[in-house]
């Protein structure tokens, strides 16, 4: 079992060899991709022409402010099926995840199919979600909050899962050791550890789904996204330029507040 | 009190972690268990109050085997052995009183106990029993923010919530301080003489299982090597009770 004795120069030199070689082959699969696409990295230099075009049209005008009503509306909706998609999906995660966990499960073969299930859910990318689902649901509401409900179930469960196993089994124990059954361990005792981790990820799919939900709008036709499509290929730009700034405000905004709740529960 | 016959427990199906460990602690007696790390303490006390199975043997608590019991009846048994750990594993995020409450989870009904309806002479018990070990003052703050001692101290408090028989300390003193440690330890003490509690102690420190045990009990090897009153453990034979030959599975030292 004793490996090799190095002496400390070999030591160093047996790291510094390992950077050297990592720092190469991250530099080896840029030249290789780059020749594979035919892309070449002086073409950033000319980029300049087309952020200058976009700047210019993009640039929300004084023509533009009286779709801010619209925006507006739209906005919230997005952001209200965001919310509710993820709370929604919050609520399942933390029964399936409770099911799934390593250290609590009572059957095995439940943990694996909700491990397989939970993957599946959250590696089909959200596009293909929408895609998929626009056809049983149409152009509607449901079709998004549908898309960013099953992404975030099986994305949310994993994340759960991680953050249950890592609760240590001794706090359990000590639970067990009083008599305490199997669910007022649950509730008296893992789920007070762990409800700020839980909070954090629900927040941070929160910020993440107000910024897919417009994504999927585009792609359902509904909310914030469909508008921005919509003023985009009536070539209003600025109008387009202002739901672009509206939606990086409500992101921002969402950040921030979360980022707020967070420093509270600490 | 509690009897314990020939124990023997196996990891993996061939390592031997205890080959046959029998002794005896009385009501109201100190007692210490001592040995090298990998022994087997933490195996025995874990066995006693059956969070880990054991492959064969006793427990007697009055004359009650706890290897025979199903799953109600060995919640009731737990309610009488109280548990203190080195890590005090204690719900951190939750106040000191609410951890004393749990103390009497094992006697209430799952809905009560999810939704931690405890009765007003619970939550008075509760503060009484951390005003006896010196924390009234720290009953509504989150345990995250007390000492290391301080947290021992709940987790004793919360051991008798449950009005145990026996209170199984798990290397209690480890990760505390020497003032902190000889609180813990007198407070151990005091429960037997007052309370008639009897205190099953796993120790790394000879000396101190000297100065608090009434009774000793060496293990090493997973076998009893010493079993005596604690005026009998001798240099010599608390120096055997260390010794390296005896160590069967270093590797599951912690």
């Amino acid at each position: 079992m004793t490996p090799k004795a190095l002496t400390i120069s070999q030591f160093f030199f047996k790291k510094r060899l390992h950077l050297t070689l990592l720092v190469l082959i991250l530099g080896l699969a840029y030249v290789v991709s780059s020749i594979g696409l035919g892309f070449q990295t002086t073409a950033l230099f000319h980029a300049q022409d087309g952020l200058i075009w976009l700047l210019h049209n993009f640039i929300p005008n004084a023509e533009s402010m009286r779709y801010w009503q619209d925006i507006g509306h739209q906005l919230v909706r997005t952001f209200l099926i965001a919310v509710t998609s993820t709370t929604c999906a919050a609520v399942i995660s933390l029964f399936l995840a409770a099911l799934g966990a390593n250290t609590l499960s009572l059957n095995n073969a439940v943990t694996w199919f909700i491990r397989g299930f939970s993957s599946l859910m959250r590696n089909i990318p959200i596009v293909a979600w929408a895609m998929i689902l626009l056809f049983s649901f149409k152009q509607n509401d449901l079709t998004g909050f549908l898309a960013l409900f099953f992404m975030t179930m099986g994305f949310l469960t994993r994340a759960f899962m991680e953050t249950i196993e890592d609760f240590g089994m001794d706090k359990i124990e000590a639970l067990q050791a009083t008599g305490a059954n199997y669910l007022q361990v649950i509730f008296q005792g893992l789920l007070p550890e762990i409800a700020a981790a839980l909070l954090s990820w629900v927040l941070y799919m929160i910020e993440n789904n107000v910024r897919d939900a417009t994504l999927v709008g585009l792609l359902t036709g509904t909310g914030i996204g469909f508008i921005f499509d919509l003023y985009f290929k009536g070539m209003r730009y600025g109008a387009a330029g202002l739901v672009v700034l509206a939606v990086i405000i409500l992101v921002v905004g969402v950040e921030v507040i979360s980022n707020l709740i967070g420093r509270l529960i600490e | 009190m509690l009897e314990v016959k020939h124990l023997m427990k196996s990891y993996d199906g061939h390592k031997r972690s205890l080959t046959d460990v029998s002794f005896t602690v009385a009501t109201g007696e100190v007692a210490a268990i001592i040995g090298p790390s990998g022994a087997g303490k933490t195996t025995i006390l874990r066995s006693i109050n059956q969070l880990i199975k054991d492959d064969e043997g006793q427990v007697l608590l009055n004359e009650l085997d706890m290897r025979q019991l199903n799953r109600s009846q060995l919640r009731q048994a737990r309610q009488n052995i109280g548990m203190i750990f080195q890590n005090y594993n204690l719900i951190e995020p939750l106040t000191a009183i609410e951890n004393v409450l749990h103390g009497c989870l094992g006697n209430k009904s799952t809905l009560a106990g999810i939704f931690s309806l405890y009765r007003q002479s619970e939550k008075e018990e509760a503060l009484q029993l951390l005003q006896k070990v010196g924390l009234g003052n720290f009953a509504y703050q989150q345990c995250r923010h007390l000492s290391g001692g301080q947290k021992q101290r709940v987790g004793i408090a919360r051991a008798l919530m449950q009005h145990p028989k026996l209170i199984l300390c798990d290397e209690p003193i480890a990760s505390l301080d020497p003032k902190s440690s000889t609180l813990v330890m007198e407070t151990l003490r005091q429960l037997a003489i007052e309370e008639h509690i009897s205190v099953l102690i796993n120790l790394h420190q000879v000396d101190i299982s000297r100065q608090y045990a009434d009774h000793i009990i060496g293990i090493n090897g997973g076998q009893v090597v010493f079993d005596d009153h604690a005026e009998a453990l001798t240099d010599t034979a608390a120096a055997q009770i260390y010794r390296k030959d005896l160590v069967l599975n270093e590797e599951a030292a912690v």
